[in-house]
């Protein structure tokens, strides 16, 4: 017996999916249902991952506060991304095919991410300030090192980088988007095996090594897991700083339980929703394409302040 | 039996343990005393494997505890720390459910709920079950934690300081059932104790810890006297006898 809140959830789901595909439908139908599907499926991708690994990270943290975006994983994913067009060049790198460009930055994004962030949590999980700190300090070199290899590139390989530097719903590649989803349906299924044990996990490190769990192998797993999540989703659209954070806060107010099987779909859900309602509602209402991130960020970075001044940081 | 020989562990340039050598008899329980920063956490975690010990050997009924793998290891030993933070939302029952996950995996059975229900009733928790952890007190939590422990139902049972924030009955009613588990279930129970009447009332062995080193240790009515106390702490301690009970006084 699913529970009830989720099938409000699937249910809220499957009405903006409908909404979004068919308001406002006229014209050449079936070329203008073709693009649509393809930017629903992209939003659906993306959300997914943001909201799967938000959760997964804040498991692993210890804390509901801190975020893969905010902790600078997908600046670094950036960083990675410019740096193979800035070692390969950037015609080289725009021959590649599209699926091995993908696999091949995700690869590096999870070494990247493993060697930084595993060694941050071996040495600071218990110290929320100083994550925070490292975060924010990790997320501004990445992206000032992304800014400074970008202008060392030949300015015409930079307008291949350029275009992933800021979050964007409007154009969805379509062979990037079936790479993506085969990755996420893979990863998916990883973690959905993984469910009980993530529960104990969420207990930290030493209640979690006393009931037998080899923590740090799980620990590392996820955070190859969590790595590839936020490859998917930077690859996508770009970088989305808070909405993981408003995702996974609305996914605990709602479910109010500590179990990933409930959590980790609603939270996948929740993103879905919000970037669907979200993007239908600023094209076809408001003829504007480009919003949506803006306003995510900015209600995210309201949320985020107001966990920090009310100090709900657990 | 858990075996400790020549243990010791350094953090950083401060040697917290030096060259421990211990015998920890089954079936009975075990009080490690010892003043603050004596290293008395610390052992527990070197011998409850939370930190690899880095000279020196553990053995658990002669299996070194290196080779000993996590699951198999929490079958057989139980271990309330003694700063437990759990940084998840949880109810109590929820939480004493998971000392049957080294069992259960995560699928439990009738019978594992049986044994969370009992463990919940033994420490007095069955009314606040549904409570979250943040929002009961700070003994309640505590028991909940060796609810926990108890549920896991092993043979080793390590305790840290379990009776911090207990009122009067919940320590006498834990101490109590540590007492019957050894010496009715077979159990081996290890618990660092800073109430020296609790120490000389309930435990059959007494480790003292100080410095890092074993200062003594040996059956209870051995090893608990005025004499070594006073020299332990550093304070007048004196071991005194009423009535057939022997109880200590130190407080003026
Ligand atoms: N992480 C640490 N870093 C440095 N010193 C530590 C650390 N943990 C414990 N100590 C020191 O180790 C000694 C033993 O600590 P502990 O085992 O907790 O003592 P006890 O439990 O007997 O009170 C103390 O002097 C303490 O200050
Ligand atoms: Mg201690």
């Amino acid at each position: 017996m699913p529970d009830r809140r989720l099938l409000f959830l699937a249910g809220l789901f499957a009405v903006s999916c409908g909404l979004y595909l068919l308001w406002g439908l006229q014209g050449r139908i079936w070329f203008i249902l073709e693009l649509r599907g393809i930017k629903l499926a992209g939003l659906c991708v993306v959300g997914a991952a943001i909201g799967i690994a938000t959760v997964l990270f804040q498991t692993l943290s210890g804390n509901r506060i801190l975020t893969p975006a905010i902790m600078g994983f997908d600046a670094l994913f950036l960083l990675m991304q410019t740096s193979v067009v800035f070692f390969l060049g950037g015609f080289n790198y725009a021959g590649l095919p599209g699926p091995f460009l993908f696999a091949m930055n995700t690869v590096v994004m999870v070494c990247a991410a493993v060697l930084l962030f595993g060694a941050l949590f071996r040495r600071s999980r218990n110290d929320i300030q100083l994550m925070i700190l490292v975060g924010v300090i990790f997320g501004l070199l990445f992206r000032s090192l992304t800014g400074f290899m970008q202008r060392l590139i030949d300015p015409s390989e930079f307008a291949i980088v350029q275009g992933t530097m800021f979050a964007s719903f409007g154009g969805i590649n379509r062979t990037e988007l079936i790479a993506a989803s085969i990755l996420l349906g893979m990863l998916s299924i990883w973690v959905w095996r993984q469910l009980p044990l993530l529960d104990v996990m969420a207990l930290g490190r030493g209640p979690a090594r006393h009931l037998g769990v080899d923590y740090d192998r799980h620990q590392f797993q996820l955070l190859c897991a969590i790595a590839a999540f936020v490859a998917i989703s930077t690859a996508l659209v770009g970088p989305i700083t808070f909405l993981g954070l408003l995702v996974s806060a609305l996914a605990h107010a709602l479910m109010r339980t500590h179990r990933h099987v409930h959590l980790l779909p609603a939270a996948a859900l929740i993103a879905i929703i919000i970037l669907v309602l979200g993007q239908g509602a600023f094209e076809r209402l408001m003829r504007l394409q480009s919003t949506l991130a803006v306003v995510i960020e900015f209600v995210g970075g309201l949320l985020f302040l107001v966990l920090l001044a009310k100090g709900k940081i657990r | 039996m858990i075996s400790v020989n020549g243990l010791s562990h350094t953090i950083g340039p401060a040697k917290i343990l030096d060259d421990i050598n211990l015998q920890i008899a089954p079936g009975g329980v075990t009080a490690l005393i010892g003043p603050n920063g004596a290293g008395k956490s610390t052992l527990l975690s070197v011998v409850s494997r939370q930190v690899p010990a880095q000279s020196g050997e553990v053995s658990l009924d002669g299996a070194d505890m290196k080779r000993i793998d996590h699951a198999a290891l929490a079958l057989r030993m139980a271990v309330v720390a003694q700063d437990v933070g759990v940084a998840s939302r949880l109810r109590i029952r929820d939480l004493v459910g998971f000392g049957r996950w080294p069992h259960a995996k995560g699928k439990p059975s009738p019978k594992d709920a049986d044994i969370v229900a009992q463990a919940l009733a033994q420490f007095d928790l069955t009314a606040l079950a549904d409570r979250f952890l943040d929002e009961v007190s700070g003994g309640q939590r505590q028991r909940a934690f060796v609810a926990m422990a108890y549920a896991q139902d092993t043979d080793w049972l390590l305790l840290d300081e379990p009776l911090n924030n207990l009122d009067l009955r919940h320590a006498r009613r834990l101490m109590s059932e540590l007492r019957n588990l050894a010496q009715n279930a077979g159990k081996s129970i290890l618990i660092v104790l800073h109430d020296l009447n609790y120490a000389i009332s309930w435990a059959d062995h007494i480790i003292a810890l100080k410095d890092g080193r074993v200062a003594f240790a040996g059956e209870t009515q051995d090893v608990m006297t005025s004499r070594t106390l006073s020299a332990l702490y550093e304070t007048d301690v004196s071991v005194m006898a009423k009535d057939g009970k022997t109880f200590v006084w130190h407080h003026n």
